[in-house]
């Protein structure tokens, strides 16, 4: 029987077996290839999507246990007019990848850490952000964090004003 | 094969299609083809003099490679070089575009089909198809030929730290400016003015004092059929506007949105999906495998057996993989059984305990300097993972006798070569379609491309296309180690704190010696090595030797200081020749750490200082050992003397990655042997350092010393883990010698 789930606020069926990891159902059946295969032991993070706004290790989460559940992948991040989010933004202005393979992953871990916290100390950063990255990207991706915060803070001022 | 690549120019003609030389479309001095397409000769130039004499020492010639300017002004650079996230694509377009005169944002950079492009005459012939509209130009000549200038292509994409130094300032730099001189001409002859009336900027044609101006874009075509200047005038670099730039990574886009596609990602359709296992003691072979277990997964399609792995073949990863871990396949231990990371090093210490060394080098008289008593240290370190994050994943289709592969290697032509051997196919018949990297430092090496014959060998018995992906546990497994090595290090000073005579004994399977830069001035110096090699393969890991080499010589040196009694950078700085580079570098790095100003308690200071790819970088780490026995590094101070960067941003975040990726190794990174496999599985037990171990503060300076430009993607490795290993001695008295300090923590 399918697997009804949400992908990027879209709803889908899936057809893949119950014990399938999350992982393979988002690349090999669904085609969103921006999500990573690293390790498959849920030890790099390269995988992270978010399951209900939690950042999560696809490989390591049959797809039976999100059925009902709402996904975001790297490619569900921009808003609907193709804008970039404000992290996305940041790790292209402190030119954070490299290689780029995990930043998928690095990318969805800092959104959800800053939906959590606002605005994250360097200790908040150290504890949240375990994915690996073997370039060695982690002072920009520090980096990235606080500037988008700082810009997500910005954003937010007209915003309030306005309503 | 012709000692002058530009001999035979003249005869590429479209009017001699059949007999047209290839090397002429690609180093001749003319444009030969098409509007807009450019090729130039770089052999006579004299910015090719040094790097024509380095490419040639393996035979053969320098090459050029390609610009295309459309008539919309887009320009397009085609890269011979494999950006694996160093940035070199991006520094190469600075390159030319600057010479050029280019309107940067109108600059777009592709990887050229390198390998079809020099050696496979029929994606070749779509390249140039594709670009020029000729198809036959390219056929009839000679592989070899090709093949070898394809080679020395790769080569200097993988040879350490050469993409901009060599390609960069040799052809990119000189393609720009000859171009630009073309665009000239063809200006000057359109206005009816002479030529030194005309200026270029932002991709146009200027004539001031006429106020007209033309777009490159409308003297393209026929700029293209001018004759080239073999070796045109290049910028001062006080006129630098694009080089020296931080100029954002034009890659960096399409890696924040998860469009980049890397090997990882293909897909075509009825592909189906391979993993494999190979013998886990390397040399043994498949004995026999029960194929049942894995048939019975929903999903799996073929169990196929090869010489030394087996492999699953499925609807998908997931059931791939779930098949062959469902198998229970025998393999014999090709006699290897006995190896063990201890027996290596008792092997290895042995050697050097016989004396008998495979190849010496240095000067003086050593044995006499060191006289009855002098200072003894042994080191060791383990082979390192590679760790790249994208596991391999190569698709491969043969259908209708042609085979296509796809993915992302560093030599677009070895693998092809591989194919071609493996398969018995000519090579007209194999095409590899070289993609985005996730990651190599050293890994997707030609030597140790086993993948690229699996692949083949599955795709040449299956009626579908099939991608295999390696598991992360086959990366472990299989790897391309930096070599397990040790040291026996010696030296004796004088009462005056001077070293009189210095020996460093070290036993791996290859002399490091090429790439050893010993920067202490001494009255005796001995490097000797004792080849030892083991079952496991070894390779290059980023920066080479250049890691245990710095470690051993540069904790050595910080031993000799304490011996002496002197401080670490006052006594380096007195085995230092005056006004030299390192020199500076160590000085600059004492200055701009407070070097000697106080520290908390329980925190010490180290420094270290190793040249590698020509490059200098000192680095001094400021650590302590937390109450879990983890070394905690709290800050880094770098200082750079590359000679000149192109890209200061890409280059800072180079150093950084390398850094962190030789504080990683150093901390924590090994690979073991028992019963000769490996006994890390996947990397939960291969640590690899996190957000949470890096440094907070790295604080790095580049010195623009003017000297020839030396590698960045490689060098700010070497000094991380004597850094380190001397900051810690200075935190707590206990010396690392053996890597890494996390088996020592524990212990």
């Amino acid at each position: 029987m399918a697997i009804q789930t949400s992908i990027n606020g879209k709803p889908v069926a899936l057809a893949a077996e119950p014990d399938t990891p999350l992982l393979w159902v988002i690349r090999e059946e669904l085609g969103l290839t921006g999500t990573k295969f690293g390790c498959g032991v849920a030890a790099c993070g390269a995988c992270t999507v978010h399951v209900n706004g939690e950042p999560t290790r696809s490989c390591s989460v049959p797809v039976s246990e999100v059925a009902g559940k709402s996904i975001t992948t790297i490619e569900g991040l921009k808003s609907a007019d193709g804008t970039l989010h404000a992290v996305q933004q940041a790790w292209i202005s402190a030119q954070v990848p490299q290689c780029g393979y995990c930043q998928s992953g690095q990318i969805m871990a800092a959104v959800a850490l800053i939906e959590k916290t606002g605005s994250p100390s360097d200790a908040q950063i150290d504890e949240a952000m375990t994915n690996i990255c073997r370039c060695g990207t982690y002072p920009r991706i520090r980096k990235a964090i606080h500037a988008a915060t700082g810009q997500a803070a910005k954003a937010a001022k007209p915003a309030e004003g306005a309503a | 094969m012709a000692d002058n690549p530009t001999s035979d120019m003249q005869e590429a003609t479209p009017a001699k299609r059949k007999g047209v030389k290839r090397r002429a479309f690609l180093i001749g001095g003319v444009a030969v083809v098409g509007a807009g397409l450019f090729g130039i000769s770089i052999a006579d130039s004299n910015a090719a003099k040094s790097a024509k004499a380095s490419v040639e020492a393996a035979g053969g010639h320098s090459f050029a490679t390609w610009l295309k300017i459309g008539e919309d002004d887009s320009i397009t650079i085609y890269s011979p070089h494999t950006d694996i996230g160093q940035g070199s694509n991006t520094g190469l377009a600075q390159m030319l575009a600057e010479e050029l005169d280019a309107a940067w944002d109108q600059v777009r950079v592709v990887s050229a089909p390198a390998e079809p492009a020099f050696a496979n005459v029929g994606l070749g012939r779509a390249f140039l198809a594709d670009m020029t509209g000729q198809p036959a130009i390219i056929n009839g000549i000679p592989q070899s030929f090709l093949s070898f200038i394809a080679r020395q292509m790769n080569l200097q994409m993988t040879g350490g730290s050469t993409a901009l130094r060599f390609t960069g300032r040799v052809t990119f730099q000189n393609v720009g400016a000859a171009t630009r001189l073309a665009l000239i001409e063809t200006a000057a002859k359109r206005l009816d003015v002479p030529a030194d009336e005309l200026t270029t900027q932002d991709s146009h044609v200027i004539h001031s004092k006429s106020g007209r101006a033309l777009r490159y874009g409308e003297l393209a075509a026929e700029a293209a059929t001018l004759s080239l200047d073999n070796a045109p005038k290049l910028k001062d670099p006080s006129q630098y506007r694009i080089m020296r730039q931080s100029m954002q990574r034009l890659d960096i886009p399409a890696k924040v949105d998860g469009s980049a596609q890397y090997g990882m990602d293909f897909s075509v359709p009825e592909m189906r999906v391979a993993t494999i296992m190979a013998a886990p003691v390397r040399g043994g072979k498949l004995t026999s495998v029960d194929t049942a277990p894995a048939l019975a997964v929903k999903g799996v399609e073929k169990v196929i057996k090869l010489d030394d792995a087996v492999a699953v073949v499925a609807k998908g990863y997931w059931p791939a993989i779930s098949g062959l871990r469902a198998l229970t396949p025998e393999f014999s231990d090709g006699g290897n059984g006995g190896i063990s990371t201890a027996s290596i090093f008792k092997a290895q210490d042995d050697l050097i305990a016989k004396g008998e060394a495979d190849s010496t080098a240095g000067d003086g008289d050593v044995q006499a300097g060191l006289g009855e008593k002098p200072i003894e240290a042994t080191y060791q370190v383990p082979f390192l993972h590679h760790a790249m994050m994208e596991p391999f994943a190569l698709t491969a289709h043969f259908k209708d006798g042609k085979l296509n592969i796809w993915g992302g290697m560093q030599d677009p032509l070895a693998t092809k070569m591989m194919a071609v051997d493996v398969s018995g196919l000519d090579a007209d018949d194999v095409t590899f379609h070289p993609m985005m990297i996730g990651g190599s430092f050293g890994r997707r090496l030609p030597m140790y491309m086993e993948i690229v014959a699996q692949v083949t060998k599955l795709a040449m018995q299956l009626p579908y296309p099939v991608k295999l992906i390696w598991s992360r546990e086959e990366e472990v497994a299989q790897g391309a180690y930096r070599p397990q090595s040790s040291a026996a290090l010696q030296a004796s000073l004088t009462k005056e704190k001077r070293i009189t005579a210095y020996r460093n004994d070290y036993a791996q399977p290859e002399s490091a010696e090429s790439e050893t830069v010993f920067p202490y001035t001494l009255p005796a110096v001995s490097r000797r090595h004792f080849a030892h090699v083991s079952n496991q393969q070894t390779g290059a890991w980023r920066s080479v030797n250049s890691t245990q080499q710095g470690f051993y010589n540069e904790s050595f040196m910080d031993e000799l200081a304490h011996a002496a009694g002197e401080d670490p950078v006052v006594f380096r700085r007195n085995h230092l020749k005056a006004g030299s580079r390192h020199l500076r570098v160590l000085d600059e790095v004492a200055a701009r750490s407070g070097w000697g100003s106080p520290l908390p308690a329980g925190t010490g200071r180290g420094v270290a200082l190793v040249e590698s790819f020509r490059t200098i970088v000192a680095h001094v780490i400021e650590a302590s050992v937390g109450d879990d026995g983890m070394p905690k590094v709290h800050k880094v101070t770098t200082v750079v003397d590359a000679g000149s960067i192109v890209n200061p941003d890409a280059a800072m975040a180079q150093i950084e990655g390398g850094t962190i990726m030789g504080l990683s190794s150093a901390i924590g990174e090994a690979i073991t042997l028992e019963n000769g496999a490996v006994q890390q599985s996947n990397l939960a037990d291969y640590p690899l350092l996190k957000m949470a171990g890096a440094p907070l503060v790295m604080d790095i300076h580049f010195l623009n010393s003017g000297a020839d430009m030396g590698g960045i993607g490689e060098p700010g490795v070497p000094p991380a883990a004597p850094a380190l290993a001397n900051a810690l001695f200075a935190a707590t008295g206990k010396r690392v010698r053996n890597l890494p300090i996390l088996t020592q923590a524990k212990a």
